[in-house]
């Protein structure tokens, strides 16, 4: 079966809870792709994702992953996709080894194979010395760590990621982007929302912006900066497009 | 207003948070509903008098004596319920050292640290009162009703051992920081409010079934041995038996020792107050090291994956397994009686199936709600690739798997005597363990396990009706066992309120 293009194509995408979240989205990210979705606080971004990896239903539209139609076949989708949420979600009563077990079993993956493969990724997130502690006195940079090694221990072929520094000390944040640009190196597909636009700025081959739920521009940097016809930063192009710049300056002034 | 960061205004603050609490609670910000409740727990609470009238109506219709037979009764009584009130206090106690909410806060601010200690020990020892009288009253006002107002003065009596036992927690919760330390006291606490508050009724029930051969408690403190190896009248022991009964100084001086006790506690402890709240603080961060493991990772089915997973989690929750252990406190009783009973005739093992039918529903509802809601890491398994069903299956099996395992022994004390028995047993544990587990079921909303207290407040339809099915299946057991026909009308009943609770169901919403 021919590899399809895009990673991810997103069409027609709505969504609502008490008022709408997501409208009329048509996204497409490449395979292989480093792509940063930006946005304000309340925009959407974590409403898409969720619903790309499956946790919430969409109201209306299709989403489909590597040409798998998530809808009608989540089972399929979800084994070559990995959620990692801003909040890790791991166990306090199991150790990261014992996490990683876990997460190879509810992916099938060979138990021998997915052996070596939580070692390596304990010692390449150097989580070595605290393999066999408990998760529960872990600080949020460890947890996050132990997220990130459950969701490339099964080989993903999409990484989607919810604001995965939030809350790091840079040593952390490092080792972290560092894991993410050597599988996308590797021909993964990497999907990262962030506050933080330097990384992205830094790391995204394409960068989306949402606002209100519409996804109001996408493009390479360079392509970003010719829409607002100057050449500046991520954060100028960012402000201008979401319209808070003025608004910002003027409660600073207020 | 009072003067910010004072003793009344964090007081003004304390019962503020708490009223808004309890009407959310209550309420869920529905005046209709919180209306439809006041008026079902007001009836309620009037039925629960004329059971009361009907119970105790013909015991003191001709006059209650201040003899040493009813001294002895109404100290064992109020010292049973006083058992409760500490078992209660002491949970109160402990969770105002390690629940966080605003104690960062507060303890963060230049504000006295003391106050706030003072404050919510208050706020422990008027809860308990608060609820003790509530379910002593029905009984004190209707024998008020036959014996005139001085019964009143039980109100005084319930108040000073309220602030008694309030005292007592706190002085208990302090050792325990000061002997074993911050990690280990929140577990112990638990423990010995379980084993106080089921303590001196499992007991006493043990001293029933060894001298008289039944569960009734009160065949004890009624017997005319114990109450003539009580000490004499003058004994201080009496002094809130005498209380309750309407000796005005008696229940002064009750009044005073419990509440003298409170003060003086709270004066000597609240200063170190703040230093075990934060030690307390610091568990959280404490690591738990593994024995490291050598073993290769096992082949394992998906479903067996996270089998595996939930009984780890089971096995390791300290918490979890306190609780367990109170549980099977409690089947102590109905378990000695089977063995004191042993050979005999099979009425006397109808007396425990319902019992242990019933704990096994319980069990089953704690544990479900602990594999089935209670997912920290729910976004991981539901995008794992695996049908939701199977996880749902994988989890009521592993929760199914710990009742069966929890209950075999009894089962089979219960098939050495009796074969018959055992199977109706057997039937019986595993329909009330199931109906458990379903209605938790129906009920799931993903929470973190760390809520698990909560759970009671997240749908009270689910608890209400996990409680009175265990009460409908036990009473079918105990119907079925003594070959009655009638079996089927618990049951039935039990049916009922399962296609009610599904009914009530937040069914569908859930992807």
């Amino acid at each position: 079966m021919p590899t399809p293009d895009f990673a991810l194509d997103i069409s027609g995408l709505k969504k609502s809870f008490d008022r709408p979240v997501v409208i009329d989205l048509e996204l497409k990210v490449k395979a292989g792709e480093f792509y940063a979705l930006l946005g304000p606080n309340g925009a959407g971004k974590t409403t898409i994702l969720r619903m790309v990896a499956g946790l919430l239903k969409p109201d209306a539209g299709s989403i489909s992953v590597y040409g798998i139609d998530t809808e009608k076949d989540p089972i399929a989708t979800k084994s070559i996709v990995a959620w990692v949420s801003d909040e890790p979600m791991v166990y306090d009563r199991l150790t990261p080894l014992e996490y990683l077990e876990f997460v190879a079993g509810l992916w099938r993956i060979d138990a021998r194979e997915a052996e070596r493969h939580s070692n390596e990724l304990i010692d390449w997130l150097g989580l070595r010395p605290h393999a066999n502690e408990r998760c529960g006195g872990f600080s949020k940079g460890m947890l996050q760590k132990v997220a990130l090694a459950g969701a490339l221990v099964h080989d993903p072929r999409l990484i989607i990621l919810d604001e995965p520094l939030t809350g790091l000390d840079a040593g952390s944040a490092r080792q972290v982007k560092d894991v993410l640009k050597q599988k996308v190196a590797a021909g993964v597909t990497v999907i990262m929302t962030t506050h933080i636009l330097e990384v992205a700025e830094r790391m995204a081959e394409r960068i989306g912006v949402i606002n209100h739920g519409r996804l109001v521009a996408e493009g390479t940097l360079t392509e970003l900066r010719a829409r607002i016809g100057r050449e500046t930063t991520l954060e100028e192009i960012f402000l201008d497009l979401v319209g808070q710049k003025e608004a910002d300056i003027a409660g600073v002034a207020a | 207003m009072s003067t910010p960061a004072t003793l009344s205004w964090f007081a003004a603050h304390e019962f503020r948070l708490a009223w808004r609490d309890w009407l959310a609670m209550t309420t869920g910000g529905r005046k209709v509903r919180g209306f439809v409740l006041f008026a079902t727990l007001a009836l309620f609470y009037l039925g629960l008098h004329f059971l009361a009238n009907a119970l105790l109506g013909p015991w003191i219709s001709d006059g209650i004596n201040s003899d040493k037979p009813t001294l002895v009764l109404v100290t064992g009584t109020g010292f049973l319920f006083w058992t409760v009130m500490l078992s209660q206090a002491l949970e109160s106690v402990t969770r105002a050292y390690y629940s966080r909410s605003d104690l960062d806060l507060i303890l963060s601010s230049p504000a006295s640290s003391a106050s706030v200690f003072a404050v919510r020990t208050g706020a422990t020892a008027f809860a308990t009162v608060l609820l003790a009288c509530l379910l002593a009253s029905p009984i004190i006002n209707v024998i008020v009703a036959y014996e005139g107002p001085r019964w009143l003065a039980a109100y005084g009596v319930l108040a000073g051992l309220g602030a008694l036992a309030a005292a007592i927690s706190v002085l208990v919760t302090v050792g325990l920081f000061r002997s074993i330390g911050p990690a280990r006291t929140r577990l112990v606490a638990q423990i010995i409010a379980g084993i106080v508050g089921a303590g001196f009724v499992i007991g006493i029930q043990a001293v029933a079934i060894l001298s008289f051969g039944n569960m009734n408690r009160f065949s004890v403190l009624q017997s005319p041995e114990f109450v003539a190896a009580t000490p004499d009248l003058s004994s201080l022991l009496w002094l809130p038996a005498k209380a309750a009964l309407g000796d005005l100084g008696a229940t002064l001086l009750v009044v005073a020792i419990g509440f003298g006790a409170l003060a003086l506690v709270i004066r000597l402890t609240s200063g170190s107050f703040a230093q075990h709240a934060i030690a307390a603080a610091g568990v959280s961060a404490t690591r738990v090291q593994q024995t490291a493991s050598t073993r290769p990772f096992r082949k394992s089915s998906q479903r067996h994956a996270l089998r595996v997973k939930e009984w780890k989690l089971l096995r390791r929750d300290p918490w979890l397994l306190s609780q367990t252990l109170m549980q099977i406190l409690y089947l102590f009783p109905p378990a000695l009686l089977l063995w004191v009973s042993y050979g005999q005739s099979a009425g006397t093992y109808v007396v425990v199936i319902p019992v242990i039918v019933m704990a096994a529903g319980q069990l089953a509802g704690g544990l479900s709600w602990l594999a089935i809601s209670g997912e920290d890491a729910h976004d991981l398994v539901v995008t794992a690739p695996i049908h939701p069903r199977a996880v749902l299956v994988a989890k009521i099996e592993a929760v199914l798997c710990s009742v069966a395992v929890i209950f075999a022994p009894l089962l089979l004390l219960v098939w050495i005597a009796s074969w018959d028995l055992a199977w109706i047993t057997a039937i019986f544990v595993a329909v009330s363990a199931s109906s458990a587990t379903a209605i938790q079921l129906w009920f799931r909303v993903p929470m973190r396990r760390a809520m698990f207290r909560r759970r009671q407040v997240a749908s009270r339809a689910a608890t209400i009706s996990e409680a009175l099915s265990s009460i409908m299946w036990a009473g079918a057991a105990v119907l079925a066992a003594g070959n009655s026909w009638l079996a089927a009308l618990p049951a039935t009943l039990a049916l009922i309120i399962l296609l009610a609770a599904w009914a009530l169901s937040p069914k569908g919403k859930r992807v």
